[in-house]
């Protein structure tokens, strides 16, 4: 036999087709509403600073003169070089798609690739709420394209909860450790080590719901202008959830996932990476999402299943 | 599969199943169809998944129960499985610990004159990051069965071990060296079913806290 290595695998014609259509379907309404496809290489020069929180789930090699190369490991950091160098001199705001295969040494179980596809929009140069609302709206009306129906967008901050432990005064050195609890999702661990502290530090990263949830929170106006700017039929899809930590360390204020209720994992995600451009060279506000291509397919499947 | 409470269980067989069952008949699902049926595994009508403690992180990671009930020893020997914590649930109460054969600790000699210990465990990963955090070198082996053989025929010289009362441990000559970390049964929820089962979910942790 001829193994493939784990984590990967070949797409025969009948799967390909589908996902073919699926792509399709995500691409028109990318280039509809404006957001040029464009293609960086597989293989890129390790940016130093730049670095997927843990960063252990990136391959790197050696060129022939020693210089450190890297896999690509998602597609915000490439598409923000690009608008950094190619797109030095054009006016922002700038949009960008890509559908493009990323790498990640992870290990694989179910439903977690060491290469994938994604599918995604970068919008640079529009800060939020604004920025933050036509992402949320492309990404929608991208997953309706596809004809996905019960999907659900989780939607949090980043900066909530950081900016509630400055309210309450929480010490520098307990602060990463409730930050961690919050990444592991370990609510018993957060309520551990908040013993004695103010319980809004348990409490509120468990809320999720509409609005409401958001009341009497110190750092949630931004959340609530994006929510108020948002079209009723994105609104209805929207979950507020103020324990959502997505584990990329670039994200800076509105995160949010994709959610379906036949598959247990998120469908995609994404947020505002406010910073990351200035460690380009070019400060200017950003937002983006990916979708994982293949595990949209297979949500695609199983809510058929259920028809 | 859509039972009465809205939401897919996942209980564990074993110590902790009748401590869950209690639990799960405090929330008002009638669970006598799991008490008296020894073989059956899923029990549609009241979202009841039954399973080795070990699988419950697996069901729930992947969807297939939207909450499940396990040990902390389970939860820190898979630590990458993406699940939420959402609550202890105080039962269940365990210590991993090192043990060793009784008298002058081997583990301390072999540290002292090889540089490096040998310790069988079923727990490889938490064995594993306990002694890389405590600064020493050790062998994992890992055993699936009866731990305790382990060093009564010189396979190992410790082993990491999870224990209840001891008395297995003291039957089989063994005395403990060091404790880990205290085990308690954990509420746990797969990440998507806590954000679409929200006021479910948010009702079982409130009805938990409660009782």
């Amino acid at each position: 036999m001829h193994p493939i290595p784990s984590g990967t695998r070949d797409v025969l014609p009948d799967e390909m087709r589908e996902l073919r259509a699926v792509s399709d379907a995500l691409r028109g309404v990318f280039e509809h509403f404006g957001y040029g496809e464009i293609y960086t290489p597989a293989i890129e020069y390790d940016l130093g600073a730049i670095r997927i929180s843990g960063d252990t789930g990136v391959y790197r090699l050696f060129d022939d003169h020693g210089a450190v190369l890297q896999l690509r490991s998602d597609m915000t950091v490439p598409i923000a070089r690009v608008a950094a160098t190619r797109y030095a001199a054009v006016a922002p705001p700038l949009r960008f798609s890509s559908f493009a295969h990323v790498y990640r040494g992870v290990r694989p179980h179910r439903g977690q690739m060491r290469e994938f596809l994604q599918a995604g929009c970068e919008l640079i140069g529009s800060s939020a709420p604004g920025g933050t609302v036509e992402a949320l709206t492309v990404l929608c009306r991208a997953l309706d394209a596809t004809g996905l129906r019960y999907y659900r967008i989780g939607l949090g901050d980043a900066s909530i909860y950081p900016a509630l432990m400055e309210a309450v005064g929480v010490e520098d050195g307990v602060r990463s450790e409730l930050l961690d609890h919050l990444v592991g999702r370990n609510f018993v661990g957060l309520a551990h080590a908040a013993d004695g502290l103010d319980p809004m530090l348990v409490e509120v990263p468990q809320r999720r719901g509409g609005p409401e949830v958001l009341d009497g929170l110190p750092g949630a106006e931004g959340l609530r202008q994006v929510h108020a700017g948002l079209e009723d039929d994105v609104a209805e899809r929207v979950i507020l959830d103020l324990g959502l930590a997505r584990d990329l360390a670039y994200y800076t204020g509105a995160v949010f996932e994709v959610y379906d209720a036949s598959i247990g994992r998120p469908i995609g995600g994404g947020g505002r990476y406010d910073e990351l451009m200035g460690q380009l060279g070019r400060p200017l506000p950003a937002v983006g999402f990916a979708v994982g291509v293949d595990v949209l397919h297979e949500a695609l499947a199983a809510e058929e299943l259920k028809r | 599969m859509s039972p009465a409470s809205g939401l897919v269980i996942a209980v564990p067989r074993g110590a902790l199943m009748r401590d869950s069952l209690d639990l799960i008949d405090a929330l008002g699902i009638d669970t006598s169809e799991v008490r008296g049926n020894d073989r059956k595994l899923l029990f549609e009508d009241v979202g009841i998944v039954t399973m080795r403690p070990s699988d419950v992180a697996t069901y729930v990671e992947a969807g297939a129960a939207d909450i499940g009930i396990t040990g902390k020893d389970v939860l820190t020997e898979q630590a990458d499985r993406e699940v939420y914590e959402l609550l202890d649930l105080q039962y269940g109460r365990c210590v991993m610990v090192l043990a060793t054969r009784a008298g002058e600790d081997p583990a301390a000699e072999a540290l002292r004159r090889l540089g490096v210990v040998r310790v069988a465990t079923k727990y490889y990963k938490t064995a594993q990051a306990y002694f890389e955090a405590t600064g020493r070198q050790a062998e994992i082996v890992e055993v699936k069965g009866s731990v305790e053989l382990a060093p009564l025929t010189g396979l190992v010289e410790a082993i990491v071990d999870l224990t209840a009362t001891g008395t297995t441990l003291r039957e089989n000559d063994l005395v403990i060296r060091e404790e880990l970390f205290v085990s308690t049964a954990r509420l746990i929820a797969n990440p998507v079913a806590h954000k679409l089962k929200a006021s479910a979910i948010d009702d079982v942790l409130e009805r938990l806290r409660a009782g």
